[in-house]
Parts: structure tokens; sequence; C-alpha cells
């Protein structure tokens, strides 16, 4: 017991959990390996109704990352109540529901549907995804309408509630203090940085929606930078994502102040990811002295402060 | 799923076209499935196969953008990270009849493959492959020595000029199988042949269904490129 994390609503086994969008509903994976070993599964965004998502192209590669338009294509709340939780109730991991929608009534409906599901450990308010016309990063940029939906959301669940955080801000410490204020149970950071590629044959951007989300290695450092800076300044926990492929990562997001880990992008490259960090953690913290992964958290600032 | 495969031979065989030999011992594979090879770029790189003698795997690809210069520059010895096989192929067991394939550009190679199933289960088969000119031209004697094999080309330097729907026009068959850009399966999907199975290329991201990110549309909605496909019935998407 070196590795279990205890968050509001969770007991994770250990801090790993793959990131809602790359994980689907956890059925592919499960064919490659049991899920059970996870710390906790963050599934696939749900709306109100069936959502098919953007155009194709829909990903482009970049340096060290890539782009991605999916739109939040799901097959809606209800479907993935009948025919999704059921198939992962089946593993000893804990689920975390990520929820979005395009107003206000649609987020609280579709939280109030999931958080009454006893698979549903805990919802994840997605205030920030950079790829659906309305809704989405909108709520997640202006302070005061994070805050307000926060607050509403949290109202309609009856799991926790853990805001994903956008890092297309201009201070991400106010957004994580307005949703904390709210009532926020938890964080999850950082989504997606909103970027584009373009294709020179063409003179056009190569995704259909123009725009996409940046994830992947390139973004790791600002995402370790947003948790450093936005752990120091709340009380509730972080589950920090961004960039995250091997089991070094993972500890610089705990040293950055994060309580558990998601690992998104790398699931594409390597199907087998999540199982090989949980493998190498053990030996990892042997070799670094480290008894507990907690023993480690926020200690990239804590030793700061206590330096004479 | 996911193995280390040692490259025996990568050469170049047609304008930008590569065929790459890798040893890939026990594995099966369908025809029409594909292999997603990781290079040094995040994302992986989805490969049809073209044929599979023994353990011996065959992808021919385009060298387009990064990763596959990155592949052209590979040597014997090499290791790559592959994952598969992957997807569904074409349904070769339903059809004691006549096939007809139709290939365009770098989609021409899992017909080869394709044609050598089919012809050790002793189905007739006619083939039309089409390219942009001659020095793109590639596998021609490979595919006549399986059977009739008629080559079209854009510019006219080599067979028949113009596209792929020329030759199609005049073939009698019962079932089609095909593989290619957009433009010229939209042209085949409508065709007379009475069954019409079409493979589909996209961006892709895992390649396993996950990320929803190759999705083609359908009549009820999208369906995903990887797994759902990448071989469809005509009927089942639009193009």
């Amino acid at each position: 017991m070196r590795m279990n994390v205890d968050l509001p609503g969770l007991r994770l086994k250990n801090p790993i959990i793959p990131a809602s969008g790359c994980f689907g509903f956890g059925e592919e994976f499960a064919k490659l390996y049991d899920l059970s070993i996870l710390g906790g599964i963050m599934i696939k965004a749900a709306t109100g109704e069936a959502r098919f998502g953007n155009q194709t192209p829909r990903v482009a590669e970049t340096a060290q990352g890539m782009l991605n338009a999916i739109g939040l294509q799901n097959p809606g709340v209800e479907t993935i109540i009948a025919e999704k939780l059921p198939f992962l109730s089946t593993f000893d991991t804990e689920i975390i529901a990520n929820v979005a929608g395009s107003t206000p009534e649609e987020y609280i409906e579709v939280t109030r549907q999931l958080s009454a599901d006893p698979t549903v450990k805990a919802i994840e308010l997605n205030i920030s995804c950079p790829n659906v016309k309305c809704g989405g990063m909108q709520f997640g940029t202006d302070p005061v309408m994070a805050a307000e939906l926060t607050r509403r959301v949290k109202a309609a669940s009856s799991k926790p509630v853990y805001v994903k955080l956008s890092p297309n801000v201009t201070s991400i410490v106010e957004m994580a203090k307005a949703v904390e204020a709210a009532g926020a149970d938890g964080l999850t950071m950082i989504n997606t940085l909103v970027g584009m590629r373009i294709d020179v044959q063409t003179g056009k951007p190569i995704l259909a929606n123009r725009i996409g989300g940046l994830s992947g290695p390139a973004i790791k450092p600002v995402a370790v930078r947003m948790v450093y800076e936005v752990a120091q300044a709340v009380d509730i926990p972080i589950i920090g994502m961004g960039g995250v492929r091997t089991v070094d990562d993972v500890l610089e997001f705990i040293y950055a102040g994060a309580s558990a880990v998601a690992v998104g992008t790398a699931n594409f490259e390597n199907p087998y990811v999540c199982q090989e960090i949980i493998e190498a953690l053990p030996a990892r913290l042997d070799s670094l002295g480290i008894d507990h992964i907690l023993d480690v958290r926020g200690k990239a600032y804590a030793q700061l402060v206590s330096r004479p | 799923m996911r193995r280390d495969v040692t490259i025996i031979s990568n050469q170049q065989i047609a304008k930008a076209t590569m065929e790459m030999k890798v040893r890939c011992p026990g594995v099966t594979v369908a025809p029409g499935t594909f292999f997603h090879i990781k290079t040094s770029g995040l994302l992986r790189r989805p490969l049809s196969v073209a044929n599979v003698e023994g353990d011996i795997v065959t992808f021919l690809y385009k060298v387009v953008g990064e990763g596959t210069t990155e592949l052209a520059g590979k040597r014997i010895g090499d290791v790559l990270d592959v994952l598969g096989p992957l997807g569904n192929g074409f349904p070769l067991e339903q059809y004691g009849k006549r096939v007809v394939l139709v290939g365009g550009g770098i989609g021409v190679p899992p017909l080869y493959y394709v044609r050598r199933k089919l012809q050790a289960m002793g189905i007739e088969t006619v083939a039309i492959l089409g390219f942009d000119s001659k020095d793109s031209v590639f596998y021609e004697q490979a595919f006549r020595e399986l059977g009739e094999t008629i080559i079209t080309t854009v510019d006219g330097s080599h067979g028949e000029r113009g596209f792929v729907t020329g030759p199609l026009a005049r073939v009698e068959a019962d079932v089609l199988f095909s593989c290619g850009p957009e433009a010229m399966l939209k042209a085949v999907a409508t065709s007379s042949i009475p069954e019409r199975y079409l493979s589909i290329e996209n961006r892709m991201g895992c390649g396993i269904g996950a990320c929803f990110a190759c999705v083609c549309q359908a009549p009820d909605g999208y369906v995903k490129v990887c797994i759902d496909g990448p071989v469809f019935k005509a009927e089942e998407v639009l193009l």
C-alpha cells in the first residue's frame, strides 16, 4: 500500500487514471489488459443527447503532440447508463463520469442522471472542451460563469464534482479559486491547449474544425506549471494531466502538487501505457527512496518554502 | 497485439512508393486488415498488408510526410513496434463467384493479398488498377501472374488512359472489392456490380476504436474506420 490515494468519492488503488476522451468507455482496452489494475477511469464525455461530433479530419500530429477536434462524439447519457456503465461496473476500479453540455440545464440533467448511477463514483465537469461551438470552453474561461455552473451542477450531483480546467485562460489560479469557492470537490487539469495546423499544399487548416486541442508531451511543462501554481492556491485535490507517458512524468505532477495523474494521448501511441506505468511505479519509488507516492506531493514548492 | 517486427527489406518500387518486408512470426492476417506502425512521431501510421508469405508480411507505402519519410530510411535489421493486425478485412469466404478488384494508387496493395487468397480458393478475379502515370505503377507483373489485369493511368503513359471507372463499366462480376482515394471509392460505390465492398482510409489516432478520430459518415451516424472497417459494404458508408 504505497500507491493508494483517497480523494473525495474515490478510493484509488494507485494514482493512474486514463483521461477522458482517450479511453472511450474502456471496452477496447479491456481486450488488452485487466482494467481492474487502474486506479480509476475517466470515461468519455457524456451529453444529454447523442452527438455525432465534428467532420474529419479530426486529428493532426504536431511536434511531440497532436491536435484533436473530435467534438464530443458520444451516444448520449441514457445510452451510456444503459449500455456502457454495466460493462464498466464489472471492474474493480473507480469510474469518473465526464459531463459536457451546451447549456447549464444540459450539464445539470446529465450530472443528475450519471451521479445517480452506483457505478459512477465522481463527476468530472467538462467546462474546457475547445472543440464545440456551444458550451464547453465558454463556461471554463470566465470565472463567474464557471463558478455559477459549478454551484448548480454540485447542487444536482449526488457524487463529488471535479471541475476540469482549461489552460486557455489568463489566470488558471483565478479559475481554480472561483470553482473551489463554488463548491468543487476537486480539480482535474489541464484540458488541451487551443491550436491549429495548416497544410502548406492547400494553405488550409488540416482539421475540419480548423482549430483543435493540443495534447501530448508538448504540453506537459505547461500542465506541470499550472498544477504547481494552482496547488498552492487551493485546498481541494488536483488530478493532474497533460502529456504524461512515463512513470517520471507521473512523479513530476505529484511533486507539482497533484494527488493523482491522468494519462491521455499516450494511450493512442501505446495502448498498454497505463499498465506499464503502474507496473513501473514501485521500482521507481524504490530507486528515488520514496515510501508512499503521496510523500512527495507538493514537494516542489514545499522545498522552496522551507529553504532557509 | 503489439509486437516488435524485424525489417528484412525496404526498397523503392515506384515513384515515392516503398515496399517493406518484415518478419512477423506466428501472425495470422486477414486480407484487408492493417497494422499500426510506431515511428518517432506521436501517432502511429496505419499501413495495409500487401502480402503474407509464411512469417513475412509485406507493406507498401507512399512517402508523403514525416512518418513515412522516416520509415523509408529504415534499414534491414531495424525493428519496428507495430500493433496489429487491426480491423476487419474483405469477406472472402462468402463468394464462390467472380470478383473484380479495383485499386487506386496506394490503395492497390491490399488487393494483391486479397487476390492471392481468392486464387488459392479457386475464385476467378479480374483486377483494375489505376495510377497517376507510368512511373507510379507497381506490382503490375505480380498482378498479371494471378489473372486478368487492366492498368489505367491518368495521363495515358501506361495502360489505358483515364480512370478505373472506364474498364469497370465493361467488366462483369458478382462482387467488387475496392481500395483507393475517396473520389475513386465514391465512383465505384455506385457501379452496377451487385455487391460492393470499399476499404476506407482516414487519419487515425489510436487504431483500436477508442479515440473517435477516424470516423466516416454512415446512413445512421458515424462508423469507425479502424474497428468497424476499414472494409465496409458500399451501403454502410456515405462518402
